[in-house]
């Protein structure tokens, strides 16, 4: 094991103000069960659980509520004892709504109504909730089906179903595994606290997935502006054997994007989409993902909570918090102590990729890294001015594009020039918009761009299909 | 969309959340304060005359872009400070004493023919103050070539002389025809040009802020500094024209540099966002098309200067440039 600077420097990037003493020295504190949970079924990337219960069931903690539904998707389980209040539609952090199981934590179990309810009554009790295993005795087979079974995706924000990332399809071999700890939105600091809290259960995570992928070289890749976090994770992999080093990224917006990451530890380059880092011999996990492996194989404990870093100047006290996802905003908020004044922007996850939501009766998902209070102070007002093709968003893409091109296609409504300037390849992580002097909405033009070609490319399928069928 | 107070009313808005508090008025603030230094040069050799011009183009383009405004029933423009620079870099490439009202038409059609009708800042295809100065040289050929000689006030029995550019191009004559190479400051023919250290300060005739190459060098560092603008446009510009007189013949390379529009031009008018490629690789190509123009017009046009028009032609290529020079995306083949 050992330590190395990441010797390949990807083009582009931006220095966000990163805001993260606010909460980096909170160690994590638990949050008590709160009264009301709102557990989404569209927790991660692809199709949403298809959900199981119904109002008035009594579920236990642990229990699968929703059933992994196609490929790409994963189940959800019940993150605690409760009685279901609602099974409904409720909005998620990205603005859509989708399915959501209301738990009410406080009711009390009333016997079985009847012989068919075989429904147990819910006890905190210690068991585990899937059999521990034992990862050296395992099989690959069986610490793949308990990642599966244990509802386990990807936490640093997309949420790929991670059963998935850990079975290449045949004729792909994972030669690298990368450990993405570079944490580079601002404000966030959940991924630090847990490198330095839970180092141990990375190690283990870190074991068992390089046994699943077939003994790959492991690069943990942590941003410079974080010592106490190589140092935690040098001391827990000191004796660890086989090909691992800890890559010191330089401080630089987007460090932690996936493909920019692979090429910051290990020199390759992810091609263009459909293509994944599988093709060039890499998966990608984040510090949180890899510790809920751990969990999930030697304790038996599903992925129920993660650490979500509540932050931001409109907050009483900044807190990272291990929270049972379906928590409600609001309850996390106050667990802070409130608001220290009415923010003026509430924010899902990060500054920089964040989605800015309406309300505080949102719950927690697996992804929900953060949760930021903005004052009027830390939100910036404004009117998008012309273009002066200064080439700040050009320099600062760290995909290569020209967004400066796109925008102006977009505003022109001409998507299809749009498409022609590769806006497919834009990652959306906020570089152009951040830096650009006249206040254009670049990103949000690519996103425009990038939904209507998806809606186009179904509806060419659609018809394709149609006429194939008819 | 304006926050408010009540808890449950949260602005909504597309990620990125953040914003480096980077605008278009800073960056036209930057350039202005990067071309005081040549500015202060100007009205140090030139005068009242210079002061007035720099008064007359300014205010004149202000006032022009206020009125297009309001014309056109658009918002008002004047706080992002284009117009104030593009009245500063007409004014510093006028020769001082050109009458004041010819400089008031010439910021007129820099803002409202060159700028405003193409729909304003960020949409206009060629750099407003040289797309003026053209004008001004086709209109009034005789005050737009005449030059007062630095501190004329102090040899009033011939206030005006040629530049030194024109006595420059009748070398590449000498050099066609002779075999003896002018090269060299202290050469017969080099009469009439002053020596490289005027040039660098700028004691020669000339526009009020073309003549001092090292003011002009300071404001592009500063410039280069703030990240206002990149090094390639300049350096692809100057070495052109450099290399070009090497391999040519003619005026000595450093004076060909430092005489003329060359380093106003390559610093700050080629610069100008607007006008210029997007691309660093678009930067070189029109860097080096600007420099490449400048001295073929320098050697073979009727005009012995060929800055303003060498740029104004890229300016016109700077569409086909910015198409050549696409980025290719991160991962593409």
């Amino acid at each position: 094991m050992k330590t190395v600077k990441s010797p390949f420097h990807f083009k582009g990037g931006v220095h966000p103000d990163y805001n993260k003493e606010l909460a980096r020295d909170k160690a994590i504190e638990k949050l008590p069960l709160p009264a009301e949970l709102v557990v989404s079924m569209s927790q991660h990337l692809g199709a949403p659980a298809k959900c199981l219960v119904k109002p008035g069931d009594f579920v236990k903690r642990g229990q699968v509520i929703g059933e992994k539904n196609g490929f790409i998707s994963v189940c959800v389980r019940a993150p605690a004892d409760g009685k279901v209040k609602a099974v409904e539609k409720r909005l998620g952090p990205a603005g859509g709504k989708a399915d959501a199981v209301v738990l009410d934590t406080t009711a009390t179990p009333e016997p079985a109504p009847d012989a068919n309810s075989p429904t147990p009554p819910p006890t905190n009790s210690p068991t585990p909730i899937l059999p521990p295993l034992d990862w050296k005795t395992a099989t690959r087979e069986e610490l793949l089906k308990r990642v599966e079974e244990a509802g386990i995706c990807g936490m640093g924000g997309a949420g790929f179903p991670t059963s998935v990332k850990l079975n290449p399809p045949p004729g792909k071999r994972c030669e690298y595994l990368v450990l993405n700890g570079a944490e580079c939105e601002p404000y966030l600091t959940a991924d630090f606290r847990v490198m330095l809290e839970r180092a141990d259960r990375i190690r283990l995570g870190v074991e068992i997935m390089r046994k699943i992928l077939g003994g790959p070289a492991v690069r943990i890749a942590i941003e410079a502006n974080k010592p106490e976090a190589i140092a935690a994770m040098e001391k827990a992999f000191a004796d660890i054997d086989g090909n691992v080093e800890i890559v010191v990224l330089p401080v630089l917006y987007p460090q932690g994007s996936e493909k920019h990451q692979i090429y910051a530890t290990v020199g390759r380059v992810v091609p263009e989409p459909p293509a994944l880092p599988i093709d060039v011999g890499c998966v990608v996990e984040n510090v949180g993902t890899v510790a809920a492996i751990a969990d999930a194989v030697e304790k038996g404990e599903p992925l129920l909570e993660r650490v979500t870093t509540v932050s931001g100047d409109a907050v009483v006290e900044p807190k990272n918090i291990l929270a049972p996802s379906g928590t409600k905003y609001a309850d996390l908020v106050a667990f802070c102590g409130g608001e220290k004044e009415p923010p003026a922007k509430v924010i899902s996850g990060g500054t920089m990729m964040g989605f800015a939501v309406s309300t505080l009766e949102i719950g927690t998902t697996k992804t929900t890294s953060g949760l930021l209070l903005l004052s009027k102070k830390k939100v910036f007002q404004y009117a998008s001015g012309a273009c002066i093709n200064c080439g700040r968003c050009l320099r600062a893409c760290p995909m290569n594009l020209n967004p400066a091109l796109i925008s102006k296609a977009v505003d022109a409504n001409d998507i299809k020039a749009a498409e022609d300037a590769s806006v497919m390849d834009c990652i959306e992580c906020g570089a152009c918009s951040f830096g650009c002097p006249a206040y254009r909405t670049i990103t949000q033009s690519c996103r425009r761009a990038k939904n209507s070609i998806r809606a186009r490319i179904a509806a060419e399928k659609a018809k394709a299909q149609a006429a194939k069928n008819s | 969309m304006k926050p408010k107070d009540t808890a449950e009313h949260y602005i909504l808005s597309s990620s990125p959340h953040a914003h480096a508090n980077a605008s278009v008025s800073r960056i036209m603030l930057d350039v202005i304060i990067a071309l005081l230094p040549t500015t202060a040069m100007g009205i140090y050799f030139f005068g009242m005359p210079a002061v007035w011009t720099i008064a007359v183009c300014v205010s004149t383009c202000i006032v022009t872009e206020a009125l297009c405004r309001m014309a056109m029933k658009r918002e008002s423009t004047i706080g992002d400070l284009s117009a104030v620079l593009t009245g500063l870099l007409l004014a510093l490439n006028l020769p001082a004493g050109i009458p004041l009202w010819m400089a008031a038409v010439g910021s007129v059609f820099a803002i409202a023919i060159a700028k405003q009708v193409f729909g304003g800042l960020g949409m206009n295809p060629f750099n407003p103050a040289l797309a003026a100065r053209a004008f001004m040289l086709i209109s009034f050929t005789g005050p737009m070539t005449t030059w007062l000689k630095p501190f004329w006030w102090k040899t009033p029995e011939a206030a005006t002389t040629a530049t030194p550019l024109a006595v420059m191009k009748t070398w590449f004559v000498a050099e066609a025809t002779a075999s003896a190479s002018p090269h060299g400051l202290c050469n017969a023919a080099c009469k009439g040009v002053p020596s490289l250290c005027d040039m660098l300060v700028g004691n020669m005739p000339g526009c009020i802020g073309e003549v001092s190459a090292a003011a002009l060098a300071i404001g592009a560092v500063y410039l280069l500094w703030r990240k206002v603008i990149t090094w390639h446009i300049p350096v692809a510009f100057i070495a052109t024209v450099f290399v070009y007189s090497l391999i040519a013949g003619g005026a000595p390379a450093m004076m060909q540099v430092l005489t003329g529009g060359v380093m106003i031009g390559a610093c700050f008018m080629a610069t100008d966002y607007v006008t210029s490629p997007i691309t660093a690789k678009g930067k070189l190509i029109f860097g080096f098309g600007c420099g490449l123009l400048c001295m073929l017009i320098r050697q073979f046009g009727s005009y012995p200067e060929g800055c303003s028009f060498a740029i104004l032609i890229m300016n016109a290529l700077c569409p086909l440039v910015n198409r050549w020079t696409q980025p290719k995306p991160f991962g593409a083949k």
